[in-house]
């Protein structure tokens, strides 16, 4: 029982640090700024998540569970709000994604050429 | 950099570094505080101020040379008096040798509290808190002083009813999120208030969280409605209650004979007394911190009202 | 070992940095974010001089024999809140030089004063 308990809650703990990893490695790498707060948004609240869980298994208490239960629900619910709130401030002030921006410039260069 | 709500992010973000530094230096009750204030309310305040005075900075001319010399020359005299310091964690450094060892060794028998950050900050230093807790409090005075404007009764209601119109189209999920989380806030804030014996917390970090529970009301769902729900008036009388109470109970130690804030004896039982006093004098610390964090940001975000207000009036005027 | 002294080091320079701000920009809200950095490099200094090698946070427990010293954590607690509702008193009067003179930056401020003084020195001449 003792290794079964070991086992999956390293398992969980592991793809919670991959996912945050990634979730770095996407915030650094994506082009703008929508792109770049979808992989943390996304990849964060869940590695977060997954890492809580992989906790959880090996608490020995059952306030630390509690607490634990606690700041689950709390990420759980902050998370997706912080990323939309971002986002919605970010299209309030007219910031548009970097591909539209392009679909966009393509789009006036092909009216420009067929003026021409 | 110039871009100012920048700068205000940046500061945020050191101030939520500096209070895990704190949790590194076993500071836990300092990084509680630091966490709520540094990130939370001292961000919030500087930006309502940048929304009304501008938020890009002007390039300067001249050259910060002069700037710069004075700088290296105070940091290299701080640095060649460092010298002398005790090296970084070490026991024997003198500052652990004179009064702490007896917080340390005595407090559990003098005081019978476990934290004992808190049985020196509400007992032993007591005197000190009383003044941080007028400053505090004078400051309230202050912000009230300059910012404070008249407001009339029919704005408010006006104002009232466009926001509750408006809450189905804009930040509706911001909306509902804060109200489900601000109950857990203010019960958060009271169990650090009366868990402040025991583990971290205590009347300023309460107060802290508290005010930020009321400030993210008072940010989403309007001003006007927040202060439907927090009368200004009533938080100005408890910011007064609050020192009064912590006045009080040394006064009252003073009439049973004993010392100014000394607990001994508002009890029969030593110990029994002692918890009393720290109960009551925590209490009127996170009432006092409360509201005066609560006045502060409800007379600049008014402040901030008034201003566009006066600008809305002098456009329609201009036009006509 | 001397690097035993590198807390200090970090404090002085955050100082340095805060001391810059405050002299070097010109305009007023930046001067008090420079404050307030200055005003947490003490606050760092404190704690770190409280830090007892092998010490527990300072809540007694059984078992635990070294403690931090509670001493320099009161004095930042209370320094902190205290911190914020000058800081607050400051962006207020912010707010009013604003109000007043239309600018936060020091060197209009600056100029609308003298402009103010000479108006009103030769009034008086007159």
């Amino acid at each position: 029982m003792d290794t079964v308990i070991t086992i999956s809650s390293g398992f969980f703990i592991l793809v919670g640090c991959f996912l945050c990893f990634s979730g770095g490695v996407g915030l650094l790498r994506f082009p703008d700024f929508y792109t770049r707060m979808h992989a943390v948004g996304v990849t964060d609240t869940l590695g977060a998540g997954m890492i809580l869980i992989g906790l959880m298994f090996i608490s020995s208490d059952i306030l630390v569970f509690a607490k634990l239960v606690m700041i689950l629900l709390l990420t759980l619910l902050i998370g997706p709000t912080t990323s939309h709130v971002l986002a919605k401030a970010a299209y309030h002030n007219g910031l548009m994604p970097k591909a539209l921006n392009k679909l966009k410039k393509n789009n006036d260069k092909e009216a420009n050429s067929s003026t021409l | 950099m110039k871009d100012l709500f920048a700068v205000i992010m940046l500061s945020g973000i050191y101030g939520l570094l500096s209070a895990s530094f704190f949790v590194a230096m076993d500071a836990v009750d300092v990084a509680f505080t630091e966490a709520a204030v540094g990130a939370g309310i001292s961000t919030l305040l500087m930006l309502v101020v940048i929304t009304m005075t501008g938020r890009k900075e002007k390039p300067t001319r001249h050259k910060p040379i002069s700037a710069l010399f004075v700088v290296i020359i105070t940091g290299g005299l701080l640095i060649y008096g460092t010298l002398d310091m005790p090296y970084f964690g070490a026991a024997d450094a003198p500052i652990h040798n004179h009064t702490s060892p007896r917080y340390i060794n005595d407090s559990m028998q003098e005081i019978g509290i476990p934290n004992i950050v808190t049985s020196v900050l509400a007992s032993y230093r007591a005197f000190d808190t009383f003044g941080e807790v007028v400053v505090i409090f004078t400051a309230g005075i202050g912000v009230l002083a300059m910012l404070s404007v008249a407001r009339r009764k029919e704005d408010e209601d006006d104002e009232i009813a466009s926001i509750n119109d408006s809450m189905h189209q804009q930040h509706l999920v911001i909306r509902i999120v804060a109200k489900m989380l601000i109950p857990f806030i203010l019960l958060f804030a009271l169990y650090v208030q009366f868990h402040g014996d025991f583990g971290p917390g205590g009347g300023f970090q309460a107060g802290v969280i508290f005010a930020a529970a009321i400030i993210l009301y008072a940010m989403l769902f309007g001003l006007a409605t927040a202060r439907r729900v927090i009368n200004q008036t009533f938080i100005q009388l408890i910011a007064a209650i609050g020192v009064l109470l912590y006045g009080c109970v040394g006064l009252v130690s003073l009439m049973n004979g004993g010392n100014f804030f000394d607990y001994n004896v508002l009890s029969s039982d030593p110990i029994a007394g002692q918890h009393l006093g720290i109960l009551i004098i925590e209490w009127g610390v996170g009432c006092t911190v409360a509201s005066v964090m609560v006045i502060i940001f409800f007379n600049f975000a008014g402040r901030r009202q008034f201003q566009s207000l006066k600008k809305q009036t002098k456009h329609t005027e201009s036009s006509k | 070992m001397i690097v035993g002294l590198f807390n200090d080091w970090v404090v002085v320079v955050l100082m340095m940095i805060g001391l810059y701000i405050v002299i070097a920009h010109g305009n007023l809200v930046k001067k008090l974010i420079g404050l307030s950095i200055f005003q947490t490099s003490v606050f760092i200094f404190y704690i770190s001089m409280a830090k007892v090698d092998g010490g527990t946070a300072p809540i007694l427990a059984d078992g635990v024999t070294q403690y931090s010293n509670p001493l320099p954590h009161v004095l930042i607690l209370t320094a902190i809140v205290v911190g914020i509702a000058t800081t607050a008193l400051g962006l207020s009067l912010v707010v009013r030089i604003k109000e007043a003179y239309s600018s936060i930056e020091e060197e209009n401020i600056q100029k609308q004063d003298n402009k103010a003084l000479k108006q009103s020195a030769m009034e008086q001449q007159a």
